[in-house]
């Protein structure tokens, strides 16, 4: 038989009962269109987290105070030293370390004149941009005084500096933090928000200076970042090691943003998987009602396959024929389901425009691929059973 | 052409075997013209289907031009069906869905014939069977006799040597019943091999040889004088060119 005389016969089988068919192609469709949905949410989701967490760069290393694994019932016991601006200062000098940011985080009201704003207040080092690659839009950023007499400089984010002036020319005036004083000399360029964090409505100081200021005796975290060249374990190892000659124990934590984001990256992986199987129990819905027409086609269409036998056709031809009407109608299943997905997605970017979306074209290939599979493998009971059907037997029924 | 020896067909219904053919032997000639009568359930239909290799003996052997059918393949049997065999059915069978033109080019279909091959058959059977401006409809919108037809160039469209009748005026009226055996005659005359299974005396009466069949066996098998029966039913003796004229001389079995 020919390959276009087949395809004919198995379209007009589909096409001779439309609504039964198309009701079949629906099942696969819905299925199609809520895995490829799903998929896409979930990947789109992967993207927007991961640009949000790598926006500081991938090089960097935080290190915090504190362990978080206790050490049998010592552990909980633990004296905590608190890491120090001269840790962070060693820090400096170890080899393939470029910037050193030692971190102190706090919150509070921020005066200029009569104008009031309650901001983060963030102690920062003259390395913060860099390390953090941030730009500054206006003036300069604080300047690598020595540590512990820094000058009473601040840097104000996009946020704060209209809040305070306006549009003003905020360089050179001073404004008091928690009641001491402080010279504006530049601005950071607008970040925007990251994960609902304004990024904007901060004001950085120097470090010490926030130390004094809060009151604090340690640090919340010093970052460093590296060059190019150089492994985050390797650094890992040489911060850890410099560290506890300092320290005498390791009361402290190291995150490197490259293990971090491998492990979300994994996490939302796995999310997605799990988002998009969710979706594949409607597909699997979809393959059984393949499954279950064929097998009502087969049993109305006996004696249509008995007389086929006795003009002529052989068992394989039969099979050929039937597992091709369940591949046409899941294909055929798979290309509603593209259609459901451009209507649903039109109708979601018109309700929620900043949805997180990442609809490959490699999907819809796929979903057409995937639903034929389907057919093939729905079909193949049904198939086989109109393929070993006695003819003689087949004949007989009406 | 076909050697039947000691055939037998059992079938198991519940715990009893019923015989439906018992140690039957038959030989038929190139050409012949049979008529096959008997009660119901005498296996009539088990024969014609034993004939036309669509089901097996349980014992004994069929030989087709020589050639024990016993040794062949699944795909031999059907390539035989196809290209050697036709069929004719005493329901139609037509596919409901296909219109007369293709029901009758569905053998040529399966055995992959190029379309080109394909049309000026059909055709020329359209017009033989007088089925021109009916070739378009559906077996629904076709009377008795029409779709009869209709079977009748679906089972010869391949040029097969053996035409296998069961009962095929049996959902006829009387004049349209007349029709198509006149036209298996015109088949037969042209040179195709026939048996026809029928109930209706007269219709028997009108083949050269006649077999009665009883409990699976043959009864009585005997030649007729078929000029003197034909002129009792005063239908007309088979005129005009025969429908079915082999050109490449292939007999089945030969493959
Ligand atoms: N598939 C079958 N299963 C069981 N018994 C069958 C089957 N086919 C035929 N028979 C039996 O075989 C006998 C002959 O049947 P059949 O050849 O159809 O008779 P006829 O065509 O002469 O009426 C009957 O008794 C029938 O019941
Ligand atoms: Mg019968």
């Amino acid at each position: 038989m020919r390959f276009r005389d087949s395809t004919r016969m198995i379209l007009g089988a589909v096409l001779s009962n439309r609504g039964k068919s198309l009701l079949t192609a629906l099942g696969i469709g819905v299925g199609i269109a809520a895995v490829t949905l799903l998929t896409s949410l979930g990947e789109g989701l992967q993207h927007y987290l991961l640009g949000q967490f790598s926006q500081f760069g991938t090089r960097i290393i935080a290190i915090n105070p504190g362990k978080d694994i206790t050490q049998g019932l010592g552990g909980i016991i633990s004296s905590t030293k608190p890491l120090s601006l001269g840790d962070a200062e060693s820090l400096r000098l170890l080899p393939g370390i470029e910037r050193v940011v030692p971190v102190v985080q706090g919150a509070g009201a921020v005066e200029y004149g009569n104008r009031e704003r309650k901001g983060d207040i963030l102690g920062v080092g003259s390395d913060m941009p860099s390390a953090w690659q941030f730009r500054v839009a206006m003036g300069r950023f604080l300047p690598d005084d020595q540590s512990g007499r820094s000058r009473s400089y601040a840097v104000l984010g996009h946020t704060m500096k209209t809040e305070l002036f306006g549009a003003s020319n905020p360089l050179g005036q001073n404004i008091r933090i928690g009641g001491l004083r402080f010279r504006v000399i530049g601005v950071i360029e607008e970040k925007g928000q990251m994960l609902g964090f304004d990024m904007d409505d901060i004001v950085y100081i120097p470090t010490d200076k926030a130390l004094q200021l809060f009151n604090r005796e340690g640090l919340m975290e010093i970052d460093v970042t590296f060059g190019p060249s150089h492994s985050s374990t390797r650094i890992a190892e040489r911060v850890t090691q410099r560290l506890l000659e300092r320290h005498g124990e390791e009361d402290f934590t190291l995150t490197s943003q490259d293990e971090m984001l491998a492990t979300m990256n994994k996490v939302l992986q796995i999310l997605t998987i799990g988002v998009a199987a969710l979706g594949g129990i409607s597909l699997l819905v979809g393959a059984i009602g393949i499954a279950t027409i064929m097998t009502i086609t087969v049993g109305e269409r006996t004696a249509e396959i008995g007389l086929l036998r006795s003009i002529g056709s052989s068992r394989r031809q039969v099979l050929i024929l039937f597992l091709g009407e369940a591949v046409l109608m899941s294909v055929l299943g798979g290309l509603l389901g593209l259609l459901i997905l451009t209507v649903v997605l039109s109708a979601i970017k018109l309700a929620v425009p900043g949805l997180p979306f990442a609809l490959n074209p490699i999907y819809l290939i796929a979903a057409i691929v995937v639903s034929g599979l389907i057919g093939l493998v729905a079909g193949v009971v049904p198939a086989r059973k109109a393929a070993q059907l006695d003819p003689v037997d087949a004949l007989r029924t009406e | 052409m076909i050697e039947l020896r000691q055939l037998c067909r059992d079938f198991l219904v519940g715990d009893q075997t019923v015989h439906a053919l018992d140690h039957l032997d038959l030989n038929i000639d190139k050409g012949e013209y049979l008529s096959v009568m008997g009660p119901s359930g005498s296996g009539k239909s088990t024969l014609l289907n034993m004939l036309g290799l669509l089901d097996k003996p349980s014992a004994g052997e069929y030989l087709l031009n020589g050639t024990a059918t016993s040794g062949l393949k699944e795909e031999q049997r059907a390539s035989l069906r196809g290209g050697h065999i036709g069929f004719v059915f005493q329901s139609y069978h037509l596919i409901p869905r296909l219109n007369a033109r293709e029901n009758i080019e569905l053998p040529l279909v399966l055995a992959g014939v190029a379309p080109k091959l394909r049309q000026p058959r059909v055709d020329e059977l359209l017009a033989r069977l007088d089925l021109v401006d009916r070739a378009e409809h559906i077996p629904n919108q076709l009377s008795g006799g029409q779709r009869q037809r209709v079977a009748i160039g679906r089972a010869i469209v391949m040029e097969p040597d053996l035409l296998l009748a069961d009962e095929p005026t049996g959902n006829l009226d009387s004049k349209s019943g007349l029709e198509v055996v006149t036209l298996l005659e015109e088949l037969n005359a042209g040179g195709i091999t026939l048996l026809v299974v029928t109930h209706d005396e007269n219709m028997g009466a009108r083949a050269r040889r006649r077999l009665h069949m009883i409990d699976g066996a043959i009864s009585r098998d005997w030649q007729t004088d078929s000029a003197e029966s034909k002129s009792i039913l005063t239908a007309k003796p088979p005129t005009g060119k025969p429908l079915t004229q082999k050109t490449d001389g292939k007999a089945p079995g030969e493959f």
